[in-house]
């Protein structure tokens, strides 16, 4: 990944800022610079939020064939997230069996590694979740 | 110029695997290692954890149960012998994730095991010359061992992080002081994977002579004895040095106990004294006396003389902070999930 790229996303991904519409108070993750209700009228009016991290499981899948970074972490859990301010979110859920988890299960964010680029690369950290 | 701990907090990964199951690989008696080294189980970090998601932990832990703002926040160093990064700070990093940036100084400390109390040093002079508000000071590890080597039975991983503070102080450190010379009892070169080590040279003539040696200074130095502490907590690289060590100081069992985390979690190296001191904050009652000494191979020792104040009633010690419920949190490994995790296993390049 170019490291623009992630660096640019470092406060949504350590912080879970997000962005709330001053016009509807509608939240957004991840951030937007427009609100796709107000349009025009919500120009200069998204201010970022930090979103708490707490919230409950959607739905969720699990990964038996991942990709080659995770092949240390097969199986995993990947899960569509609702967090209390009532955004949804895809994250991995971690230190979680595939037989324990359950749709609606309360989750809380955790700081981890997410990927590297390579041994020599920029190593990527962000939010994951886990059980609350 | 009083300074003090503002905050503090801890993490310590779910992971365990016991010496029993790391012996059965080895064809050695992991019990009778075990009862040598005073050690049941020792913590293992997720494979997407390191130094630096522990310290970010740790500090979020510190920063949600104080009233300070995070961008009053002047300076931070993180002590680790496991920065993930050999060049790029990890304390950027962690500043970046608690909300301190940009108006802060950074660095990563390495001193072996006792880069995170050297930190608290550093913050201290910082905070009562004026120069900072507040400093954070991080002793964090993932430390490794070589497969079948001694260490591989204790090295473990966790962390603690020091808010450094004149104001609401929950605990006063009344004074530190430092004993250090040129000792080569353990150390890593750089690009080495694993670290090597002097054997029973780690002893006597290293973690006994600093420690002991310290320790006895900071007594003299602020004319205590040991009847005059509540609490006391040495660095611990297994269950036994720290134990045999405190009885030669004059500490009986009831003062090492609470801080004493190495035999449920093993060795956390720049985070074990710290974490112990944690664990003693987390039932400490105000007036009582903490009496702290680091180690760090190489071969140095920190000393802290400590007092409660009555502010430690604010703070929130319970479930969800406190590093006992850490330490009861825990998910057994066997040897080859935990060699997975600790990449031992030899995989193709990405």
């Amino acid at each position: 990944m170019a490291i623009p790229r992630f660096w640019r996303e470092t406060p949504s991904r350590y912080n879970l800022i997000g962005t709330k519409c001053k016009n509807c108070d509608t939240i957004y993750f991840p951030p937007r610079l427009i609100c796709p209700k107000c349009h025009r009228k919500s120009i200069g009016k998204l201010e970022p939020i930090k979103l708490k991290g707490e919230g409950e499981v959607i739905t969720y899948t699990v990964i038996h064939d991942g990709p080659k970074q995770f092949e240390m972490q097969i199986p995993y859990i990947m899960a569509i997230i609702e967090l209390d301010e009532g955004v949804r979110l895809t994250a991995q859920i971690v230190e979680c069996e595939s037989n324990e988890i359950k749709i609606g299960m309360r989750v809380k964010s955790t700081f981890r590694k997410l990927g590297e680029d390579g041994k020599a690369g920029v190593i990527h950290y962000g939010y994951k979740f886990i059980k609350a | 110029m009083k300074v003090g701990i503002v905050s503090y907090g801890g993490y310590v990964p779910t992971y365990r695997i016991t010496p029993k199951e790391i012996g059965n690989v080895w064809g050695v008696d992991g019990d009778v290692i075990s009862k040598g080294l005073r050690i049941f189980g020792k913590s293992v970090p997720s494979p997407d954890e390191d130094v630096i998601t522990i310290s970010v932990e740790a500090a979020r832990n510190m920063i949600k149960r104080c009233e300070v703002d995070p961008q009053d926040v002047e300076a931070i160093y993180v002590g680790s012998e496991s920065h993930p990064y050999a060049v790029k700070p990890t304390a950027t990093i962690v500043a970046e994730a608690i909300g301190a940036v940009p108006n802060l100084t950074a660095a990563d400390y390495e001193f072996a095991c006792k880069a995170g109390t050297a930190a608290i040093q550093t913050c201290m002079g910082l905070v009562a010359s004026k120069m900072i508000k507040y400093g954070i000071a991080i002793g964090s590890d993932t430390s490794q061992g070589a497969p079948g080597d001694a260490l591989e039975y204790s090295a473990s991983a966790g962390g603690a992080s020091f808010l450094i503070g004149r104001e609401n102080v929950i605990a006063t450190i009344n004074k530190t002081l430092s004993y250090t010379t040129d000792t080569p009892d353990f150390w890593r070169r750089e690009g080495q994977m694993y670290p090597s080590h002097g054997g029973r040279f780690t002893g006597e003539p290293a973690y006994f002579k600093h420690v002991i040696n310290c320790g006895r200074e900071l007594l003299d130095a602020v004319g205590k004895t040991p009847e005059d502490y509540d609490h006391m907590v040495l660095h611990q690289p297994n269950g036994k040095f720290p134990v045999r060590a405190a009885k030669k100081l004059g500490f009986n069992d009831e003062q090492i106990k609470t801080g004493l985390l190495t035999p449920f979690i093993g060795n956390t190296y720049s985070g074990a004294v710290l974490l112990g001191l944690a664990n003693i904050l987390d039932i400490a009652k105000p007036g009582e006396n903490i009496f702290v000494v680091g180690y760090g191979s190489g071969a140095g020792s920190d000393g802290f003389d400590i007092t409660v104040t009555e502010n430690i009633k604010k703070m929130d010690r319970g479930p969800n902070f406190s590093i006992q419920s850490m330490v009861d949190n825990k998910k057994f490994l066997d040897y080859a999930t935990y060699a997975k995790y600790r990449g031992k296993i030899k995989l193709r390049e990405v």
